[in-house]
This record gives C-alpha cells, structure tokens and sequence, in this order.
C-alpha cells in the first residue's frame, strides 16, 4: 500500500536563486525503509521536511496514503529536540494523539529506559535522549516515520544499539519509513531501498534495491560485498558521501 | 534542598548584619537625624496598632497589584507581536524607544493633568511607566524562542493551543519571570511619587506628610514596613515561583 507520493519539480529558498532540490518523483509504501543518502547539501533535510509538511514552498505535489485512510507521522530530527522543561515522560505524552499512558511504559522499557520516566532531558546523556526521541516518534503507531540522521553525532555502539532498537520498534507495525543519512553503510544495513541524491540541486540520481536478509549489521559480510560494489561501479557519483 | 536552607540562612545572616550596622552607626551619629533601629521598630508598633498604617499600606498595596497587572499584560502582549512580527518591530520601535526615556514624572504631571488628580490617573501614569521595561523583556522573550522545538510541534500536528501553553510559553517564563520581579520594585517606587503629587492616602501620601514635619521616625517606619511586605511577596511567592519553573535546569 502506497503511503506518500511526492513530486517536487522545484524547490528554493526565496531568497537564493539556485534550486535545493529538483525532479524529484518518489512514492514510499508500508513496510518498507528506505534510505536517502546523499552529501551534505544535497537537499536531504528539505525532502524530508517537505514530505512531512513541516515546509509547504515548493512546486511538486504531496499526496498521502489511498482514500479515506488516516496518517499518522512521526518524525525524528538530527538532534534530540526535547522539550527541557518536560519531563521523558511528559515529553512523550506531549506528541501522544489518544490518552493512553500505559503505551509510554511499554514504550520506554523496549528502549530501556524502564523507570526514568521522570527525569528531565538535561539528566540523560545524548543517547539517551535519542532514546526518548525515539520513543517520541512510535507513540502514535505512526503509519509514517521521517528520521532526519536520527543517530548522527553518537559513538558508534550507542548508534548501533539505537539502531536495532529502531528496527525493533519498526517490527511490529511496519509503517513506511524514509531515512535520510550521509552514511552510506548506515543505509545499506537499515534499507529495503536506497535513493541516492545528487548535490545542488538534488535529485535521484540512483536508486538500488537492498535483498540482503535482516537483522544484519554494517559490519555484515553483504553489507560490505554490496558497499564495495557501489563505490567500486559509481566512483563519481558516492565520492562526496563516505 | 540544602542549597536552598543555606540560601535562606545566608539571607537572613546579611539582614540581621545591615540592622547591627545601622545600630552601630545609630549609635555614632547619635542625633535624631538618624534613629537607631530600635527606635523605629518601636514606633512601626505604636503604627501599627495606633494609627492607619494597616490603611495606608493596604492603599498602597492595592495601587501597585492593580498597576502591576496592567502594565504586565499590556507589555507582554505589545512584546510579543514586536518580538513575533518584523513589521511590527519595525513600527514600534522608535515609540518603544521614546516611552523608555520619558521620565516617570512627566508621565505622572501629564496624567494627573490630563485625567484629575483621579486614581484611574494614579494607576495609569504608574502602568505607562512600567510598560515599556515590560515590552523589551518579553520582545526579547519571543525574539530566543527556538523555532526547532516549535517545529516538533507542527511535524507531531500537535494543536495550537497545547504549542502556546507546552512550548511556546514555557520559554518565555524566565522573561515573565525576570520582568515580573524587576517591575514590582520598580512599580512600588512610582506608586509612592505618584501617591506624594495627587493622592490623599497610601504610603507616598503619608511619606509627604512626615517629611512636612520633618518625620525621620515616621518616614523610616513606613519605609521599612513597606519594603518588609515585598521581601515576604518576593520570599513566599516570586523566589518558589521561579524554582518550581526552573526545576528542570540541573
């Protein structure tokens, strides 16, 4: 089932004259992941925000889901973006669509965080917060999830443990999810389907398909196999992600 | 908790030291010039129950609640569209800038002779002067807002009314805070002027009168028993206030 259809033909900063993002024809289904890598600049951000209308200037169209069907969205920013002055729980409950607290529990334990539900944000460390954002974004049983580099910026075995946390939440729902990262092998070990986006101004520049079995790893064997491919048949084209 | 007990007991150490300073330097002088605390403590009694202070404060007291909530509404409000709105920003500003310097004695004279020598005159030349201290705290207020929160708010389609009162507002609070606190001092100070040119009652009324007969006792009761209830609004109100909103700052 089709989930989102976006085109955008055009997209630029009223004040600047060159386009971020151009042509961009992508539609998202249920139960898949896919990855948008490109470098940074390429527009990545602004797809993202575009698709989850947190950025309405653009010539294209937007179109959600079949008739009659209700989205939900979650969303995942480059950083945290808790409110401070909330409690992890209260944070959650902020976002929470139906008064049903007893979802947060469940939520907070399958990303570890049993019990520290009264902390406030500046008490956790940055994982930790990931954690609570991460939580944030599944409350709602989103049949949409947007995560802008949700992971960026940690040491790599928290990254690694938030990312099986991630897919471990994503298991049970399966709503369509789009992932923007630079990170080349990140994509390959979360996605069904990479899009690669050129620089200024972005586009689709290739899209490939990812069968490798799952749970796996950026260390796995086929993540490494299918990454030296790509660098090795696109030398142009991936020189400015890795 | 400790750092709050020691606040409390450092606070409580400086006034009893300023008292024995006065006490000492009372005790030097030794004119009527200057009365000993003693004295006037003595006499804030025979005040208390034996004359209208009660009423005067009372008067006083009211005057400034009345004004305070004024000027805090109408500067809050004017600060944050200037802060929220370029082209309100732009428009205001140089009034803003205008009404700063306006000293608080022309606002006083000029309402006083535009609307009599009324208590709606007294309340509004009061509020005037606050409000622009207001407007420039909270301008400030709205200006630090962090769009990237307010942006969480429109990617979860949270309602508007819940952004205002969970996002929104709460990072105003230090401003509404800083401008609360600022204005009652502030406020209480013009209130009295105000009360000395065109009142009949209230502490600045009665301020005139003792300096009439030149009564430094007098004066100094009604100073201390004035500046007393605002160190008790600042102790019991605007100081746990301010730690409820700022628990989350570790």
């Amino acid at each position: 089932m089709t989930e989102i259809t976006v085109r955008v033909d055009n997209k630029h900063y009223h004040d600047v004259k060159e386009a971020v993002l151009e042509n961009i024809n992508l539609s998202l289904r249920k139960d898949e992941i896919v990855a948008i890598v490109g470098p940074s600049g390429a527009g990545k951000s602004t797809l993202l925000n575009i698709i989850g209308e947190l950025d309405t200037q653009f010539d294209g169209e937007l179109t959600f889901g079949a008739n009659g069907h209700e989205k939900t969205i979650g969303y995942m920013f480059q950083s945290p973006r808790l409110m401070p002055w909330l409690t992890v729980k209260d944070n959650i409950r902020l976002v929470l669509k139906k008064s049903d607290n007893a979802d947060i529990n469940a939520l907070l334990k399958t990303v570890g965080l049993e019990g520290q539900g009264q902390l406030f944000p500046l008490q956790l460390s940055g994982g930790m917060q990931r954690r609570v954002a991460l939580a944030r974004a599944f409350v709602n049983h989103p049949s949409i999830l947007l995560l802008d580099e949700p992971f960026v910026s940690l040491d790599k075995p928290t990254a690694d443990r938030l990312r099986m946390q991630l897919l471990e939440l994503w298991k049970n729902e399966r709503p369509a999810v789009m992932y923007v990262t630079h990170d080349l092998r990140e994509a390959l070990s979360m996605a069904d389907r990479i899009l690669f986006l050129s620089t200024e101004p972005g586009t689709v520049i290739l899209e490939q398909k990812i069968t490798l079995p799952r749970p796996r790893t950026m260390e796995d064997q086929g993540v490494t196999d299918l990454y030296n491919e790509l660098t090795n048949r696109f030398p142009d084209l991936l020189a400015g992600i890795v | 908790m400790t750092a709050t007990k020691s606040g409390s007991w450092t606070r409580t150490v400086s006034l009893i030291a300023f008292m024995l300073l006065w006490q000492l330097a009372a005790m030097a002088v030794n004119d009527a010039i200057l009365p000993s605390p003693v004295v006037v403590f003595k006499n804030l009694w025979i005040h208390l129950t034996k004359h209208d202070l009660l009423l005067h404060l009372g008067i006083t007291l009211y005057r400034v609640a009345v004004a305070f909530i004024i000027a805090m509404a109408v500067g809050t409000l004017i600060g944050l569209l200037m802060g929220q709105w370029r082209g309100v920003d732009a428009t205001l500003d140089s009034l803003l800038v205008l009404a700063l310097n306006i000293p608080a004695l022309v606002t006083i004279i000029l309402c006083y002779i535009w609307f009599g020598l009324t208590e709606v005159a007294a309340i509004l030349a009061v509020a005037i002067n606050k409000i622009p201290t207001v407007v420039v705290t909270i301008r400030e207020g709205a200006r630090a807002v962090d769009r990237e929160l307010l942006q969480v708010a429109q990617a979860f389609r949270l309602k508007p009314l819940k952004t205002l009162r969970q996002i929104y507002l709460p990072q105003l609070y230090p401003y509404l805070m800083a401008s609360a606190r600022s204005g009652l001092a502030l406020i209480w100070k013009i209130v009295l002027v105000v009360e000395l040119l065109g009142r009949s009652n209230g502490v600045g009324f009665q301020l005139g009168t003792f300096f009439q007969f030149f009564d430094i006792v007098g004066i100094l009761v009604y100073t201390i028993a004035f500046a007393s209830i605002i160190l008790v609004i600042e102790a019991v109100l605007m100081r746990p206030l301010d730690r409820y909103i700022s628990r989350w700052r570790t």
